[in-house]
């Protein structure tokens, strides 16, 4: 028989990331994501590794930075308004090359917003986020199962590329409780070995630096550069993407995160009622699984984006389709849940 | 009996030793260094006690000090 | 003939970009020379900020990283965290440790973080075109107080160094000045004693350092040595604020 423990998605982030190799963890309390740090507040020192409540989410990013740029795998987790601000810390370290793991339990904004789940933060995910031109593997687990996969496997990524790594979940899977196969071994943790750019120390080698001020004409361009090869290879390398039904579909319903959940209620009583639906479920919001949605454009009738959010996802199918299949959009914001009913409506709206 | 010498191209003219040398024995030099500056120059006429005060206070690290022997 | 004094090791030979006259350079030489003569160097990992500063990592011999505005403090103590057997330390101007980064440096502080911060007080931004900084005097005329700073508008020149020696875990916090030969031998006597309290586990040490900016102030770097002695040492007088080392002995 399998291990399966029910754990909430907060606490499957934890543990993922602990399991991902996690050696630092640096925090601070936002709702919905409290039963995260307090989580690791337990584990980490139950585990001898470093915790600090910090006295900011700058200060936490910081701290993610510092024990990055020394060879350790380190993570900080919050909820959007404390991600808007790690947003500085996401650039430094995107510019000085620093790996490291960002949680996004998200919450409806815009401002103080409410606690509610939502998905408005799509946009600042996926686009980089801070200043500057750079973007970032988002992850968007759909079940508590997966936030605690794909924080695992943050932490490869993260490694592979020296880059950061964000999951991007909300505040329905922060609190839902489901039963979670732990798995103890990490299988890609490879990557941390090789680590030949750290500040240790310079005993038996020169001195290193690390910065992101560039300074020298054209060498930051140089460096963009290099670092829009790295975009590339993940573009090549690591889209992540469940699909549904789309072999005989007409409709395809496109969703992310808690969204996808309901998508998949969704199709499952439209196909009851025998209409066609299939699903795109992006697991990797950034890359974006472009691919299977052009692929698709000829087969199918129109695409349904659904999501928590006035509509962000959506400009990225639009994008894909290149205007070759309609593109509609049902959304909720600011905490408002989208409705099964609805979608399915909206689906027999479109084929009419 | 000491000595010191001057990095011309890291000095930047800014006198502080000249103003600290107990004995006087830095100037001003009416040469321009490649960065634009009137770097120090050494007045070598024996009397230098390497106290190294001119060290202490240069911001560009572009003195050294030499101790003669003791005899 | 024997070579007495020269660039320490743990200064590069590299010419640095600071004006004419500017303390940087200074302190930069004395840290250099302690960490010589602590043998740290191979373990040491310096913060550098952002400021006119933000190139120290050109001029120090040993590992450094640059911190966003502000947050060397928070940096350091992910690196000593994570490595609490190396020398770690961060480099400051009064703009990123007592303006951006208060909440850093105060936190840093009041955790007792093992680490020690060289907190250079020139009084102005000299990276941005001397701005008005968070310890810029009462009248001083910087460009964006062009009138002088009026407390009305743009509050006091801040101490920062006596706020933080009222909290529980700092060790060790002394204002020195690098204005005169025997004041800059004074300055790498507390540099050194902020490093060996780290070495010695001791926590949080902090050396503000009353540094000159010629430029900024519109003096010549002669009379800026002046400048610190009149203006500047009367609003942020030298000497040992905190020391547990002889509390403990009933010596402050």
């Amino acid at each position: 028989m399998e291990n399966r423990i029910l754990m909430q998605g907060n606490h499957a982030v934890g543990e993922g990331g602990l399991q991902g190799g996690c050696q630092a963890y640096f925090g601070y309390p936002i709702t919905p994501q409290n039963e995260l740090t307090q989580y690791m507040a337990k584990r980490m020192v139950e585990e001898r590794k470093v915790f600090i409540q910090a006295e900011s989410e700058l200060a936490a990013i910081n701290m993610v930075f510092g024990a990055s740029l020394v060879g350790a795998r380190a993570m900080t987790t919050s909820s959007s308004p404390g991600i808007s601000l790690k947003q500085e810390g996401i650039s430094y370290m995107v510019g000085c090359e620093l790996p490291g793991v960002i949680v996004n339990i998200q919450r409806g904004g815009p401002g103080l917003g409410n606690i509610a789940g939502a998905q408005g933060d799509y946009f600042q995910a996926t686009r980089g986020g801070g200043h500057g031109d750079y973007y970032l593997i988002v992850l968007a687990p759909d079940s508590v199962q997966e936030m605690y996969d794909l924080t695992r496997e943050a932490f490869d990524l993260a490694d592979k590329y020296r880059n950061p790594v964000i999951v991007l979940a909300d505040g329905i899977l922060g609190q839902m409780l489901e039963p979670v196969k732990i798995v103890k071994k990490n299988p890609m943790s490879n990557f941390s070995a090789k680590k030949d750019w750290i500040l240790d120390g310079c005993k038996g080698r020169k001195p290193r630096m690390v910065r992101s001020l560039l300074m020298g004409e054209g060498v930051l361009e140089e460096h963009n550069l290099k670092l829009g090869k790295k975009y590339e290879r993940m573009r090549k390398s690591e889209v992540r993407v469940e699909t549904d039904n789309l072999e005989d579909a007409e409709v395809a319903l496109v969703g992310y995160g808690i969204s996808a959940r309901i998508c998949k209620e969704a199709m499952e009583i439209a196909r009851q009622k025998g209409i066609k639906v299939g699903l795109v479920r992006p697991i990797t919001l950034w890359p974006f699984p472009e691919k299977v949605i052009a692929e698709n454009v000829d087969r199918l009738k129109a695409f349904l984006v659904i999501e928590m959010s006035l509509g962000q996802m959506v400009e990225d199918v639009r994008l894909a389709t290149n205007g070759k299949c309609p593109v509609y959009f049902y959304g909720r914001t600011g905490g408002g849940i989208p409705e099964v009913d609805v979608i399915v409506e909206r689906i027999e709206k479109i084929l009419k | 009996m000491g000595k010191i010498i001057i990095n011309i191209e890291q000095c930047k003219g800014c006198k502080l030793c000249v103003i600290f040398c107990p004995k006087q024995l830095i100037k001003l030099s009416e040469k321009l260094n490649p960065a634009g500056y009137h770097p120090a120059e050494f007045i070598d006429n024996g009397q230098c006690n390497s106290c190294g005060l001119c060290y202490q206070m240069c911001p560009d690290v572009a003195i050294e000090v030499w101790k003669g022997e003791k005899r | 003939m024997k070579k007495i004094f020269s660039r320490p090791e743990s200064l590069t030979a590299k010419r640095n970009i600071y004006c004419s006259g500017c303390g940087h350079g200074i302190v930069h030489r004395l840290i250099a020379e302690v960490i010589d003569e602590l043998g740290i160097r191979e373990k040491t990992i310096g913060v550098a900020p952002v400021g006119c500063a933000v190139f120290a990592y050109d001029y120090w011999n040993f590992d450094v990283t640059e911190a966003a505005h502000g947050r060397p403090p928070a940096v350091a103590t992910g690196i000593k965290r994570v490595l609490p057997d190396r020398v770690v330390f961060t480099y400051q101007g009064d703009g990123d440790l007592a303006a951006i980064g208060t909440a850093e440096t105060v936190h840093a502080a009041n955790r007792g973080e093992n680490i020690t911060i060289i907190f250079v007080n020139n009084g102005v931004y000299g990276m941005t075109g001397g701005q008005m900084a968070p310890t810029t005097l009462i009248a001083q005329k910087t460009t964006t107080t062009p009138l002088g700073r009026d407390p009305k508008i743009a509050g006091y020149p801040i101490k920062i160094s006596e706020a933080l020696g009222q909290l529980e875990g700092s060790v060790y916090i002394e204002r020195v000045t690098v204005n005169s030969p025997k004041n800059t031998i004074k300055a790498k006597r507390a540099i050194k004693k902020a490093f060996q309290n780290q070495i010695q586990n001791k926590g949080f040490s902090l050396v503000e350092v009353l540094s000159m900016c010629p430029i900024a102030w519109g003096v010549n770097p002669v009379e800026a040595l002046k400048w610190i002695e009149q203006k500047m040492i009367p609003v942020f007088p030298l000497g040992v604020i905190k020391d547990k080392d002889l509390t403990a002995k009933g010596n402050l």
